[in-house]
């Protein structure tokens, strides 16, 4: 007992160096980037000490203008995502299931999903101009192959012997993919919903940058060309925490979807004993 | 199972959708009053003459090259970081929090903030993509470090072999599947930021001249702006597999036999 609770306080202090020793890193970064620009290494003109840039990102949260980019980039994020969950996994079903459907399209999805999907931006400008339909266009198109790739590779997983015995049992198509192929698919899903989630957010922002949709992106670029320059910083710290949010957020959620799951299991059962 | 088939129904199979698609494309443009979409054939003529000129090279020369220096660039400072990182526990666990934020800040916002610093020439662009790449290398050499063999790690301390030698023949190798799981990441982001870095201030590249076609409004040639692109992002995807398909061979070998058993 008194061993086990040794064991445990020390996983506990372990835990905890571990947490301040990450929390000493960002510090030091933060003073780096207050250092740096104070002592003149670089001209506070292009790198505001950190403590301006924090103040100027206090006082943009206070306007409208803020919260209603905020709102727009995570907006397209959110819609785009949908789209391209939805169409990756209804499509990557619909092929993976049928063996001749996959070797026919095969060499066409290799052949599409490399096509950097900023080609398509002069595109989207001249259908849709700075609107959302635009952000989306490029967010779908980069972020569907990711979940379709997953999808296919999970539906190619499925155990034989257990697709063979559902068969025998006289389960129906729908009962099938239910009860058989979605769990297989599922953890490959995960994989490809937290890589479309970066991706997402990485041409999110990108149409904002390059064609001035509504969003983070394109008030960085204006405050850049109005020299506004620490409340471009602000807005690129704001993308950046979006980032680690969207990541953590995707991470989390695919170790609470497979809880069941034996590699997760596995991962918690180590962490735990 | 396709490995079965004969070679000629084999390519048949590769053949028949993208034959089908481009067809359609074809055929139903062909006769296209609409002045976005234009007929493929127009396209593809304008494409001929467009990009097999002379100064066409002039523009996508320049793309090329800031890209390849730029992905080279990241990926040697990526893992030459990431490893010295990744075997140091307490370095790790200082600097993972750090470099997990500045990866999660999406590449190309670094447009503008580079402008600042390196103005609109080559360095920015270079830079941008030597920024946006370097942090998925970094990170997966940092991750594949930690995850090396604990049983080889031994033996190799046991044998007391030099620095260089365990870096070369344990380290690199061990690592480098996850090396280049993030090498590939980097790949895509590339050639976004390549694009998007020529759109927002430049005078010569392929994103240059896309949106110059563009705001001209001179749509067949931006079509054949976007072929192009598509292209030069599928051959890279293919030399970048040559090369993985090379230097891990052994590893897919390795694999494929523990799946087999």
């Amino acid at each position: 007992m008194t061993a086990q609770t040794a064991i445990v306080r020390a996983k506990l202090t372990a835990r905890t160096r571990v947490w301040l020793q990450g929390l000493g890193g960002l510090v030091g970064f933060a003073l780096l980037l207050e250092i740096v620009p104070r002592i003149g290494i670089v001209s506070p003109d292009y790198l505001p000490p950190f403590s301006a840039i924090m103040a100027a990102l206090f006082e943009e949260m206070r306007s409208a203008t803020f919260w209603t980019a905020l709102g727009a980039t995570l907006e397209a994020w959110a819609i785009g995502l949908a789209i391209s969950l939805v169409a990756g996994v209804t499509i990557g079903i619909a092929i993976g299931s049928s063996h001749a459907l996959r070797s026919l399209t095969h060499s066409t999805i290799e052949f599409l999903r490399p096509i950097p999907s900023v080609a398509l931006i002069p595109l989207a400008v001249l259908l849709f101009g700075s609107q959302l339909e635009s952000t989306l266009i490029l967010v779908i198109y980069a972020s569907f192959w990711q979940v379709l790739i997953q999808v296919l590779y999970g539906v190619q997983d499925v155990d034989p012997v257990a697709r063979e015995t559902a068969r025998c049992y006289g389960l129906n198509a729908w009962a099938q993919i239910r009860y058989v192929t979605w769990p297989t698919v599922l953890p490959y899903l995960m994989t490809g919903i937290r890589l479309a989630a970066a991706v997402a957010l990485i041409l999110a922002i990108t149409s904002e940058v390059a064609i001035d949709t509504q969003g983070l992106g394109k008030e960085i670029s204006d405050t850049e060309s109005g020299g506004a320059v620490a409340i471009m910083y602000a807005y690129v710290i704001v993308a950046g925490i979006i980032g680690v949010i969207v990541n953590l957020g995707a991470r989390a959620l695919e170790r609470r979807v497979l809880a069941w799951h034996p590699s997760v299991r596995l991962d918690a059962a180590e962490a735990a004993g | 199972m396709s490995n079965l088939m004969p070679p000629s129904r084999r390519v048949a199979v590769v053949l028949a959708l993208p034959v089908t698609l481009i067809a359609a494309w074809w055929i139903t443009s062909a006769d296209s009053q609409s002045f976005y979409f234009p007929p493929l054939q127009t396209i593809l003529q304008t494409f001929a003459k467009l990009w097999f000129s002379p100064q066409a090279l002039q523009n996508v020369v320049p793309s090329l090259v800031r890209f390849s220096i730029g992905y080279l660039a990241a990926a040697l400072l990526g893992i030459g970081i990431g490893i010295p990182v990744g075997a140091s526990r307490n370095l790790r666990n200082v600097l993972e929090p750090v470099l997990e934020f500045l990866r999660a800040i999406p590449p190309p916002v670094l447009v503008p903030v580079l402008i600042l610093f390196a103005g609109i020439g080559d360095e920015m662009k270079t830079l941008v993509i030597v920024f946006g790449c370097i942090w998925p290398v970094l990170l997966n050499a940092v991750a594949g470090v930690c995850a090396l063999d604990d049983v080889l790690a031994e033996v190799v301390r046991s044998y007391r072999i030099g620095r260089l030698a365990r870096l070369w023949h344990f380290v690199l190798p061990g690592a480098s599947p996850q090396i280049f799981t993030g090498l590939r990441q980097s790949l895509s982001i590339g050639i976004i930021l390549m694009v998007v870095s020529e759109m927002f201030a430049a005078s010569d590249g392929i994103g240059f001249a896309l949106v110059q076609y563009q705001r001209t409004f001179a749509i067949p040639e931006m079509w054949s702006g976007i072929i192009l692109l598509g292209i030069i992002g599928i051959v890279l995807s293919q030399i970048f597999r040559a090369i993985e398909a090379w230097l891990l061979g052994w590893y897919h070998g390795l694999r494929q036999s523990q799946r087999a058993n």
